[in-house]
C-alpha cells in the first residue's frame, strides 16, 4: 500500500470511531465508570465498622481505648452496651462489633505497661479485651478483626507477634483492584473494538471492496489498529489520572515502567482482537467471542479477584496462558511495591512474545481470499 | 496472453461442499465490451464475479481478466479492475467525497487524476459532496458506488446487480453511463435481472444453476426464438395461470407484467384453447399474439434444461 493510502485508511478509520457516539461512549466513558465503580463501590475493605464497647468499669484506661478506636475512620461508636446484652447488640445490627472490656482491665493494662509486666500479663486469666464480631460476612470480620487488633496492641508487643503490612498499610482494595481493571479494560476495549471493526467491514460488504484493490491485507490491519491504539493510550492516561488523583494510589513505582508494559499490553489486546476477526464473520459472533474468550477468564483466572496460589493446579496452569495474569502481575510489582522495570523482566518477556505470536497467527489467517 | 479479449473463461468450476455454484462456465468478453450475465437468484452470477475478481479460487477450469490469470496473477488483476458488488459496499457513516477520495487513495491516484472519466456521474452527486453516504437515495449510492469503482480508471469493471432497488428512471440513467465508459475503452461485465436492461448490451448470457444456456447478442437471443408465442390476459389471473398451465400444447406458462405469457407447441389450438377456459369458468379471456423477448426465449431455453 501506498503511503498515501495507509494514511487515508487510518484516516478513514478514525472518522468511523468519531462518527459513532456509541464508540466514543465505551471506550472513554466505560474505563472512568469501571475505576469507580470498582474503586468506590464494589469494595472489600473494611471501611465503616459501627462498635460498641462492653465495659463493667468505664475507667479512665477504658475510656482511652474507645477514644483511640473512635478516632479512626473505619470505626464508627455506638455507645456502651450491658455485657450480657452483646448478643443482642450484634443481632439487631446495632454494631458490627462488640468491644468487650474484662473487669480487671486496669490492673492488666498498668501491670503490662510495667517492666516485666508482659509475663505477668500472659499468665492472666482470661483476654483482657475480647472482640466479638457479627462474622455473617467473614471478609469484614477478618479484615475488621486484624484492623482492631492492630489498634489495640498499637506499637507494643502485646500480641506477641508485630504485623507490618508493607506497601498498602490501610489495606486499601484500590491499591488490588486498580491493575486488576486496567488488565480488564484494555483487553476489552482494544479487542473488541478491533475485532468488531474488521468483521464489520466483512458484513458490510466493503472487505470485498477493499480485497479488490491493490492494498494488502496487512495494510488494512495496521491501519485499523493505529486510531484503536491510540484511544487506549488516552484511556491509559485517563485511568493513571483517576488512579494517582481519585484513587488516591501512590504510584509509588517508575511511571516509564508502568506505562511501557501497559503499551505493550494494548499492543496484544489489539493483536487478540485481529486474531478474533479472523474467525468471526458476524459483529455478534465477535463479541460473543470476546466475551467469552477474553471476559469471563480474565475476571476468574487472572488473579484479579481471586489469588492465583489459591487455585486448583489445573487452574493455576491455565491462567499462565492469560496475559492479563502476567500483565496484573507486573502492574502490581510496578506501581504498588515500586519495584525497578528489572523485576518485571520475565513478564514482559511473556507478554511479549504471546504478542509476536498472536501477530503472527492473525497475519497468516487473515486472508485475502473470501473463503 | 490475449490482448484483444478483456475476459476470457474456460471451464470454470466452483463448488461449495456438494453445492455446484460455477458448473463449466466458457466466455469470452472482448475489449471495450458491455457484456451482460442475465439470470435468477442462485444462478451463480455473484459466485462467478468473485473467481473472476480473485476473490475465490477456481476448482476446476481457468480464467484471464486482462490477459492476466486469475489465480496465479491475482495481484496484477486487482490493481486494474474495479468491483461494485451486489449490495452497496461504500462507507455509509462517511460523506460522499470523504468516500471518493478513501478510494482514490487506496489505488494510490488522486480525486482529480481521473476526474474526467467520473465527472458526468460525479457532477450529479456533487451538490451532496457533504451529505453521509447512507443518506442517498438508492439510485444516488450506485452512482457514487460506480465512482468509486472508476476513480482508477480501471481496465475492466465488474458489476453485480448494479442497479437492483434502484428506481426506474435512475436505472436508465445508470445504463447510459455504462455505454457512455465503454466508449472510454472500458471492458464491463454486469449482471442483471432485468431483461430492458440486458437490451442495452452488446452481447448476453443466460445463465442458471451455475451454467451459461446461450452467449448471444440481445438481437440474437430474441431472433433464437422458434415457435409462437401468446399473450393471455383475464380477471383472476392466479386461477387463470393454473388453468392454462393445464392445457394441451402449453409449453409453459408465467406472468408477464399485467398478462401472462404462453410458450406453445404444435399441438396448441387458439380456438379449442379459449373454449377449454370457458367452459372452466374463464369467459372474458384476451388471447393474443405477442412478439417475444429476452425473457421469453430465456424462459423457453430454463423449461428445456
Amino acid at each position: 500500500m501506498k503511503r498515501n493510502g495507509f494514511w487515508a485508511f487510518v484516516r478513514k478509520e478514525a472518522l468511523h470511531i468519531v462518527r459513532d457516539p456509541r464508540t466514543m461512549l465505551i471506550v472513554l466513558g466505560i474505563p472512568v465508570v469501571q475505576l469507580l465503580l470498582f474503586g468506590f463501590a464494589l469494595s472489600t475493605e473494611v471501611n465503616n465498622l459501627d462498635f460498641a464497647v462492653a465495659a463493667p468499669h468505664r475507667s479512665e484506661a477504658v475510656r482511652q481505648v474507645v477514644e483511640r478506636i473512635a478516632a479512626n475512620d473505619c470505626f464508627t461508636f455506638r455507645g456502651y452496651v450491658d455485657p450480657a446484652q452483646i448478643d443482642r447488640v450484634l443481632r439487631t445490627g446495632r454494631a458490627d462489633v462488640v468491644v468487650a472490656f474484662a473487669r480487671d482491665f486496669d490492673r492488666r493494662q498498668a501491670e503490662h505497661l510495667r517492666p516485666g509486666g508482659e509475663a505477668a500479663a500472659g499468665m492472666g486469666a482470661g483476654p483482657a479485651v475480647q472482640l466479638v464480631f457479627d462474622a455473617s460476612n467473614p471478609n469484614t470480620a477478618s479484615a475488621g478483626a486484624g484492623y482492631l487488633r492492630r489498634l489495640l496492641s498499637d506499637g507494643d508487643a502485646a500480641a506477641g507477634v508485630e504485623m507490618h503490612l508493607l506497601y498498602n498499610p490501610q489495606m486499601k482494595s484500590a491499591y488490588n483492584f486498580v491493575p486488576g481493571i486496567m488488565g480488564l479494560l484494555f483487553i476489552l476495549i482494544c479487542s473488541i473494538m478491533t475485532s468488531v471493526s474488521i468483521v464489520r467491514e466483512k458484513e458490510t460488504g466493503t472487505m470485498e471492496v477493499l480485497l479488490v484493490s491493490p492494498v494488502r491485507p496487512v495494510g488494512i490491519v495496521f491501519a485499523k489498529m493505529i486510531p484503536y491504539f491510540v484511544l487506549s493510550c488516552v484511556d491509559l492516561a485517563v485511568i493513571l489520572l483517576l488512579v494517582r488523583y481519585v484513587l488516591g494510589v501512590p504510584l509509588s513505582g517508575s511511571l516509564a515502567a508502568v506505562v511501557g508494559i501497559s503499551v505493550l499490553y494494548l499492543l496484544l489486546a489489539l493483536a487478540l482482537g485481529l486474531f478474533i476477526s479472523t474467525i468471526a464473520d458476524r459483529q455478534a459472533t465477535a463479541l460473543v467471542i470476546s466475551a467469552m474468550l477474553m471476559l469471563l477468564p480474565v475476571i476468574m483466572l487472572s488473579g484479579m479477584i481471586f489469588p492465583i496460589e489459591n487455585m486448583p493446579r489445573i487452574l493455576q496452569a491455565l491462567s499462565c496462558v492469560i496475559p492479563a495474569r502476567w500483565y496484573i502481575e507486573a502492574v502490581r510489582k510496578l506501581m504498588i511495591q515500586a519495584l525497578p522495570f528489572s523485576a518485571v523482566l520475565r513478564e514482559f518477556g511473556i507478554l511479549l512474545a504471546m504478542t509476536v505470536a498472536l501477530v503472527g497467527v492473525a497475519l497468516r489467517k487473515f486472508n485475502d481470499k473470501l473463503e | 496472453m490475449t490482448a484483444d479479449r478483456a475476459i476470457r473463461v474456460e471451464g470454470l468450476v466452483k463448488r461449495y461442499g456438494t453445492m455446484t455454484a460455477v458448473d463449466g462456465v466458457t466466455f469470452d468478453v472482448r475489449r471495450g465490451e458491455l457484456f451482460g450475465l442475465i439470470g435468477p437468484d442462485g444462478a451463480g452470477k455473484t459466485t462467478l464475479f468473485r473467481l473472476l475478481t480473485t476473490l475465490l479460487v477456481p476448482d476446476a477450469g481457468r480464467a484471464e481478466v486482462d490477459g492476466f490469470d486469475i489465480v496465479r496473477d491475482a495481484r496484477a488483476i486487482r490493481a486494474r479492475v474495479g468491483y461494485m458488488p451486489g449490495r452497496f459496499s461504500l462507507y455509509q457513516d462517511l460523506s460522499v467525497e470523504e468516500n471518493l477520495s478513501f478510494f482514490a487513495a487506496l489505488f494510490g491516484v488522486g480525486e482529480r487524476d481521473n476526474y474526467d472519466l467520473i465527472a458526468p456521474i460525479y457532477r450529479q452527486l456533487e451538490p451532496f459532496r457533504t451529505r453521509r453516504a447512507g443518506k442517498l437515495s438508492g439510485g444516488m449510492k450506485q452512482k457514487l458506488a460506480l465512482c468509486c469503482a472508476l476513480i482508477h480508471r480501471p481496465s475492466v469493471l465488474f458489476l453485480d446487480e448494479p442497479t437492483t432497488g434502484v428506481d426506474p428512471v435512475s436505472r436508465g440513467e445508470f445504463w447510459e453511463m455504462l455505454a457512455r465508459l465503454r466508449g472510454e475503452g472500458i471492458s464491463i461485465l454486469a449482471a442483471t435481472p432485468y431483461m430492458d436492461e440486458a437490451r442495452r448490451c452488446d452481447r448476453v448470457a443466460l445463465c442458471d444453476s451455475g451454467r451459461l444456456l446461450a452467449v448471444e447478442t440481445p438481437e440474437g437471443v430474441v431472433a433464437s426464438f422458434d415457435g409462437e408465442l401468446y399473450a393471455l390476459s383475464g380477471r383472476e389471473r392466479y386461477a387463470l395461470l393454473a388453468a392454462a398451465r393445464a392445457e394441451a400444447g402449453v409449453v409453459a406458462c408465467y406472468p408477464f407484467g399485467a398478462e401472462h405469457h404462453l410458450t406453445v407447441d404444435e399441438r396448441f389450438d387458439p380456438a379449442h384453447f379459449r373454449q377449454h377456459l370457458a367452459e372452466a369458468g374463464f369467459h372474458d379471456v384476451e388471447l393474443r399474439r405477442a412478439e417475444p423477448g429476452i425473457e421469453d426465449v430465456f424462459m423457453k431455453r430454463m423449461h428445456h434444461e
